[in-house]
C-alpha cells in the first residue's frame, strides 16, 4: 500500500517535472524566435557591405563596422530626423495631457448640459477609422498653407483629437472622491483651481501612463509625416528611415539598419525603465500601447 | 495656496445640496458656474471635435460623391464613384480580398497564440518578468522598424529565413515576391507581434476566481479541461475586446504593406489603405478615395456590429443573469 501510493507520488513528481520542462523549453523558444530579428538587425547594422551579402551569414560580424552608425548621423540627415521627432513628441504629448485632462475634468466632476449624450459622441470617435477624416483633413491644412510645417502633425493633439487619453484619465479620475473636490470649493478654490491643484497632482500615475502611451504612439505615426512632410531636411525619424530603401542604387542595408537600431533605442530604452507602469496600463485599459 | 484637507470642510461637505452661492462679478448660481466652467473645460474637445473629425465626415461624405483632382473644382457625380468602385473595380475587390484574408486569419492566430503564451505565463514560472518584457517588445516598436527588420529577414537570396532554411535542405522561398506566398508572410509577421494580446489575457487571467479551479480539481478535470471549461469562458470578455481591437487595426493595416512589398507582386499584399493612398496622394482622385474611405468604414461598421451581435452567444459577462438560470 505505501509502496505503491509512493511510486504514484513519484510518477506525479516525474511529470511535473516533465511539464516545466516543456513550459520552459516553448516559453526560451518563443523568446529566441521574437529576439532573434533584433539580433539579426543589429548584427547587420555592424558588417561592411561584403559581409551583408555574405553566405553563409556572419552572425557576429568580423571584423565589425560601427563607423555605419556614424556615417548614418553624419552622410544622412538622420540626427536632424530623430531631432525633429523628438520635438514633435514633445509638443504633441504636452498638448494631448493639457487638452485631455481638461476634458477628462469636465466629463467626469462637473455637470453641465449635454455632457453625457457628448461623452458618447466621444466614445464612438475612438473607434472611428481614421481613413474618413484624412482627406478633407489633408485639404483644410494644405489650405491653410501647412504642408511642410509640423501644424498638421502637432496641433490636434491640443484639441484632444486622440479621445483615447480623454476617456483613460476620466477613468482614472473617477476613482477619486469627489469630497476632495467639494472640501477644496468650500475653502474658496475655484473648479480650475481644484483641476490644477487637486486632481492633477494626485493622477500623475495616470497622466505618467498616458503620456507614455501617446509619446510612444506619435514617435512611431507614419501617415501623417508622409503626408504632411516631403523636405528631406523636416521629415521625422519613422518616415526617414524609408529613404534608406533605394529601388535603383539598391539599399544599404548595413546604413538603414543602423538608421532603424537608432530609431527603436530610445523606445526599447524607455520601454525598459518603464515597463511595469506601460504594462500596468496596458493592463488596466485594455489596450495595446 | 489653498488648503486641501481641511478637516472641517470635509465633514461639512455633501455633494448633492448645493451651496446657494451667487457670483457677484456675473451674477451666476454655483450650478451656472459649474456648468460655464465644463464647457470651457471641455471646449478644446469640442472644437477639435467639430474641425477634425465631424466637420471632415461631413466634408469627406460629399468628396465620396465628386471627382477632384485638387487643382480643378470639384465636380458632383452622385452616387457614381461608388458604383464604380464596388462593380467596376477589379483591384478594389482584390484589395478587399487581401485585406479580409489577411484579418481572417490573424486575428485568430494572434489571439490564440497570444492566449497560450499568457497561460504558459501564469503559472509559477521563473524570470516571469522577463519573458513578459520579450515577448511585448514587438508591440512597442514602430511598425515601419518591423517591416524594415522582416524586409531583410524575407530576402529571398540573403535573407535570414531562407539561410535557415537552407540548413534543413529546404529550397529557398520567395517570400515577397510569390503572389501566392506574399500573404502568408504577412500573416506570419503578425504572429510574432502576439504579445500584445499576451499581455492583456494575463492582466484577464489573473482574475480568475482561484475557487473556481479548486472546485473542478476535486471534481477531477484535467488542465485542459479546466482550461476550456473555466478559464476561456471567464476571460470571453477581454477575448471580445482584443477580436473588435484586432479587427479594426487589420483592416486599417497601411505602413507594413507600404514598407515591405508596396502592394506587389501583382498587388497580392494590395491593402485596401493602401489602394487609398495610391489614389488620394500618388493618383490625386480624392473624390475616388473619399468613397474608399467610406467603404472601409462601413466594413469596419459592419463587421464589429456581427462580432457585437454574437457576442451574445459566447461572451460571459460576471453578474449576468446569462447562465445561471432564472
Amino acid at each position: 500500500m505505501t509502496t505503491l501510493s509512493l511510486g504514484r507520488k513519484k510518477n506525479r513528481q516525474r511529470a511535473d517535472a516533465i511539464q516545466k520542462f516543456v513550459i520552459y523549453l516553448i516559453l526560451i523558444g518563443g523568446a529566441v524566435i521574437v529576439l532573434f530579428p533584433f539580433l539579426w538587425t543589429f548584427s547587420t547594422s555592424l558588417k561592411t557591405p561584403d559581409q551583408v551579402y555574405q553566405i553563409p551569414p556572419q552572425l557576429i560580424p568580423n571584423p565589425a563596422e560601427p563607423s555605419n552608425y556614424v556615417r548614418v548621423l553624419v552622410e544622412r540627415p538622420f540626427a536632424r530626423w530623430m531631432l525633429n521627432s523628438v520635438f514633435v513628441v514633445v509638443i504633441s504629448t504636452i498638448g494631448t495631457l493639457l487638452s485631455c485632462s481638461l476634458a477628462a475634468f469636465a466629463f467626469s466632476r462637473l455637470r453641465w448640459p449635454f455632457r453625457d449624450k457628448l461623452f458618447l459622441v466621444l466614445l464612438a470617435t475612438m473607434m472611428l477609422p481614421t481613413q474618413v477624416t484624412l482627406i478633407p483633413t489633408f485639404i483644410l491644412f494644405k489650405e491653410l498653407g501647412w504642408i511642410n510645417t509640423y501644424f498638421p502633425i502637432t496641433l490636434p493633439a491640443w484639441f484632444a483629437r486622440n479621445a483615447f487619453y480623454v476617456f483613460l484619465l476620466r477613468q482614472f479620475f473617477m476613482t477619486i472622491p469627489l469630497d476632495l473636490d467639494d472640501a477644496a470649493r468650500m475653502d474658496g478654490a475655484s473648479h480650475f483651481q481644484v483641476y490644477w491643484r487637486i486632481i492633477l497632482p494626485m493622477s500623475k500615475p495616470a497622466l505618467g501612463v498616458a503620456a507614455l502611451m501617446f509619446a510612444q504612439f506619435k514617435w512611431r505615426e507614419f501617415l501623417a509625416p508622409l503626408i504632411y512632410l516631403n523636405r528631406t531636411e523636416s521629415l521625422t525619424a519613422a518616415v526617414g528611415l524609408r529613404t534608406f530603401m533605394d529601388e535603383t542604387h539598391g539599399t544599404d542595408w548595413e546604413l538603414m539598419m543602423a538608421a532603424n537600431i537608432l530609431f527603436m533605442a530610445p523606445v526599447v530604452i524607455v520601454f525598459f525603465f518603464t515597463q511595469r507602469y506601460m504594462i500596468q496600463g496596458v493592463v488596466i485599459t485594455g489596450v495595446k500601447g | 495656496m489653498i488648503k486641501v484637507f481641511s478637516y472641517t470642510s470635509l465633514i461639512n461637505s455633501t455633494h448633492l445640496p448645493e451651496p446657494k452661492k451667487t457670483n457677484p462679478r456675473f451674477h451666476l448660481t454655483y450650478r451656472q458656474s459649474e456648468a460655464l466652467t465644463g464647457f470651457v473645460m471641455a471646449a478644446p474637445w469640442i472644437f477639435g471635435f467639430v474641425f477634425f473629425i465631424a466637420g471632415p465626415m461631413i466634408a469627406s461624405l460629399y468628396l465620396s460623391m465628386t471627382r477632384w483632382d485638387l487643382f480643378t473644382p470639384p465636380r458632383f457625380l452622385g452616387l457614381d464613384n461608388f458604383q464604380a468602385l464596388l462593380t467596376d473595380d477589379n483591384t478594389f475587390w482584390l484589395s478587399f480580398r487581401v485585406t479580409t484574408l489577411y484579418a481572417v486569419f490573424s486575428v485568430p492566430i494572434q489571439i490564440a497564440v497570444g492566449l497560450a503564451l499568457a497561460q504558459l505565463l501564469n503559472q509559477k514560472i521563473r524570470l516571469l518578468g522577463m519573458f513578459r518584457s520579450v515577448y511585448y517588445l514587438p508591440s512597442v516598436l514602430s511598425g515601419v522598424s518591423i517591416a524594415i527588420m522582416f524586409r531583410w529577414i524575407f530576402g529571398t537570396q540573403y535573407g535570414l529565413l531562407n539561410g535557415a532554411l537552407k540548413l534543413l535542405g529546404i529550397e529557398p522561398v520567395s517570400w515577397l515576391g510569390d503572389p501566392d506566398i506574399v500573404l502568408f508572410s504577412f500573416i506570419l509577421m503578425s504572429v510574432w507581434g502576439s504579445g500584445a494580446n499576451m499581455l492583456i489575457y494575463l492582466g484577464a487571467l489573473q482574475s480568475v476566481p482561484t475557487e473556481l479551479y479548486e472546485a473542478a480539481e476535486v471534481d477531477g478535470a484535467g488542465s485542459f479541461r479546466k482550461f476550456f471549461k473555466i478559464t476561456v469562458p471567464m476571460i470571453t470578455p477581454v477575448i471580445f475586446f482584443t477580436l473588435i481591437n484586432g479587427i479594426i487595426i487589420s483592416l486599417q493595416e497601411f505602413q507594413t504593406p507600404f514598407i515591405l512589398t508596396e502592394g506587389g507582386p501583382a498587388n497580392a499584399s494590395l491593402f485596401i489603405v493602401l489602394y487609398l493612398y495610391r489614389h488620394a496622394f500618388q493618383w490625386f482622385k480624392m473624390g475616388y478615395a473619399s468613397a474608399i474611405a467610406w467603404v472601409i468604414f462601413f466594413y469596419v461598421l459592419v463587421l464589429s456590429v456581427l462580432v457585437l451581435r454574437s457576442s451574445k452567444a459566447w461572451v460571459y459577462y460576471e453578474g449576468s443573469l446569462k447562465g445561471r438560470g432564472e
